[in-house]
């Protein structure tokens, strides 16, 4: 299509405004961060890196850094799991019920937040209470790994669609048996899906906030929760700002990861 | 080491078997964990709560339902959030246009990939820090206020426009991705016949590029719409007195759970006729 040249530029300029108003956002937090006033008032009067050595040694907000942490690697190891072998049974096999099954693999994510949260709550506090396993980390890991499961399998699938099954037919006629067979030929071919999707489970646990509000016991404070309940206590105020500028610099590095580790990448962190 | 080979052999011939153990624990994690507390909570919406006691009582009844639709303030916020969801989608792709169009057709080709990186990374970015970042843009004294006050105005404050603002840019990157797909595949011949046939720029818009973009469109707006109607933690944030359905649904878990499972069937139903509807246009298989 010949584009004008004043459509040209009205289109750069438009882009232009765009990517600033996807931005300016993130931009305004880091320069939040080093603001030496407690208010958010624009300008800030100075800068400083007061308030990054005063986050750092802020107890809650590292405990708090901590339970994400576990929670995110508790629910990935689960996703990995479930996701690799969902994928593996819908990609390599022919069965009543196949499309079903990645529809419901998907259901967990589809669904706002609030009725999976509200639904797995009260499973957990009509069936697990009972038998004396009350809300805790346990059920939180719980909760995200069903949500997170649809990246894994996402990743796994796409990449199992592209290889066909001849390898592995290839390595059986050469002798190998199936589990030999999966740790020298499938293994590797999936391994950098496996890492990706991995990844993407762990960015998603990491971000969750609604499910976990649910799942989580007295006392279950993951990084999200922690932001959200002292956004609005003015005395944690520059303490929130740094933890937020640290999430803002640190989603650099996965986008990264997943860049070099594989092209077919599912994109997005819901999708 | 001999029973690890009968295993395999065992395997290997038995493609049910293998099946069997590959779908086993997923379907135990997905189906009765999951579907069952789903479904537990769905049938939930049927019973009701004692008034006095809030115990549950697990009577089959349709009054929540029944209240739900019945009562105005119910109907305003349901209408509300429906209202919320469509103008952020509406916002959403009216931004992203012009943004998917610069990046997929006008930019040099050795950049495109860079700027693709450029829309994915906010999408890494927490949830709660981009509100964040929304909430002191919106503060008083904040920079909506400070750029606007050369012109005698201030910012929006918190309410219902900073609700579909914040969710808007929330959603965007969602809207901008599928939408550049769809631009760079398209066809360069197309746009060629088109001219030749005497289209100028805008005729080829319309009658060209549009069309076969707007399945793209429609499957971005599946996650703008049904992520804006779920939401309710950016409203409590940015939103001031601001209520929509998942404040309802929250504010109701502790005291009635009965109705706040009612009220959670309402954005479920509403998706799932948002995407029986996209469904049509195509826009389920370019997710």
């Amino acid at each position: 299509m010949q584009l004008s040249r004043s459509a040209r530029i009205a289109l750069r300029v438009a882009a232009g405004a765009g990517f600033a108003v996807i931005y300016v956002p993130l931009l305004l937090v880091v320069v939040n961060s080093l603001n030496p006033d407690r208010s958010a008032s624009w300008p800030p009067p100075g800068l400083t890196l007061h308030w990054w050595s005063v986050a750092w040694h802020n107890s809650g907000a590292r405990e708090a850094l901590w339970t994400s942490v576990r929670t995110g690697l508790g629910a990935t190891a689960i996703a990995l799991v479930l996701g690799t072998l969902i994928a593996f049974a819908v990609a390599r096999h022919r069965f009543f019920g196949r499309d079903t099954i990645s529809f419901v693999v998907v259901l967990p994510i589809a669904l706002p937040g609030i009725v999976t949260g509200i639904a797995l709550n009260s499973a957990f506090s009509t069936v697990l209470e009972p038998l004396g396993v009350g809300l805790g980390l346990f059920t939180v890991i719980v909760g995200h790994a069903t949500f997170c499961i649809v990246v894994v399998f996402n990743n796994v699938v796409a990449r199992l669609r592209r290889t066909s099954g001849s390898y592995e037919e290839a390595a059986m006629d050469l002798g190998a048996d199936t589990f030999r067979a999966f740790v020298d030929v499938t293994f590797p071919l999936v391994r950098s899906a496996l890492l990706a999707g991995g990844l993407l489970a762990f960015a998603l646990s990491f971000d969750e906030i609604v499910v976990t509000t649910f799942t989580a016991g007295p006392g279950i404070e993951t990084l999200p929760i922690w932001i959200f309940n002292n956004m609005t206590r003015p005395q944690q105020a520059p303490v929130v700002n740094v933890v937020a500028a640290v999430l803002v610099l640190l989603s650099v590095v996965p986008i990264y990861v997943a860049q070099r580790l594989s092209a077919d990448t599912a994109t997005g962190s819901r999708v | 080491m001999a029973l690890l080979t009968r295993t395999a052999g065992a395997l290997h011939r038995r493609p049910r078997l293998r099946l069997t153990l590959l779908l086993t624990a997923p379907l135990l994690w997905l189906a009765v964990l999951y579907l069952g507390s789903l479904t537990v909570l769905f049938v939930s919406a049927f019973w009701t709560t004692n008034s006095f006691t809030s115990e549950v009582v697990r009577v089959w009844s349709t009054d929540n339902f029944h209240e739900l639709f019945t009562t105005p303030v119910y109907r305003q916020v349901i209408v509300r959030s429906v209202g919320v969801a469509a103008s952020v989608t509406v916002l959403c792709a009216l931004i992203a246009f012009p943004v998917a169009f610069y990046t997929a057709r006008v930019a040099r080709p050795r950049w495109r990939p860079l700027l693709v990186v450029a829309i994915l990374t906010p999408l890494w970015a927490s949830y709660l820090v981009k509100v964040y970042a929304w909430r002191l843009i919106l503060s008083e004294g904040g920079l909506a206020d400070w750029m606007l006050r050369p012109f005698g105005l201030s910012g929006p404050g918190f309410g219902l426009p900073a609700a579909v603002l914040t969710l808007t840019y929330l959603w965007l990157p969602y809207m901008i991705l599928p939408i550049h797909t769809a631009l760079e595949q398209l066809p360069a011949n197309l746009l060629d016949a088109s001219a030749d046939l005497g289209a100028r720029a805008w005729r080829t818009f319309r009658s060209v590029v549009l069309p076969m973009v707007l399945p793209s469109v429609a499957a971005g707006s599946i996650f703008t719409f049904s992520l804006s109607l779920g939401d309710y933690i950016t409203v409590q944030i940015v939103g001031g007195k601001t209520q929509l359905i998942g404040n309802l649904v929250y504010s109701n878990i502790e005291l009635n759970l009965p109705m706040a499972a009612a009220l959670g069937t309402v954005p479920v139903a509403v998706i799932v006729l948002y995407l029986l509807a996209m469904r049509r246009t195509g826009a389920l298989s370019s997710l």
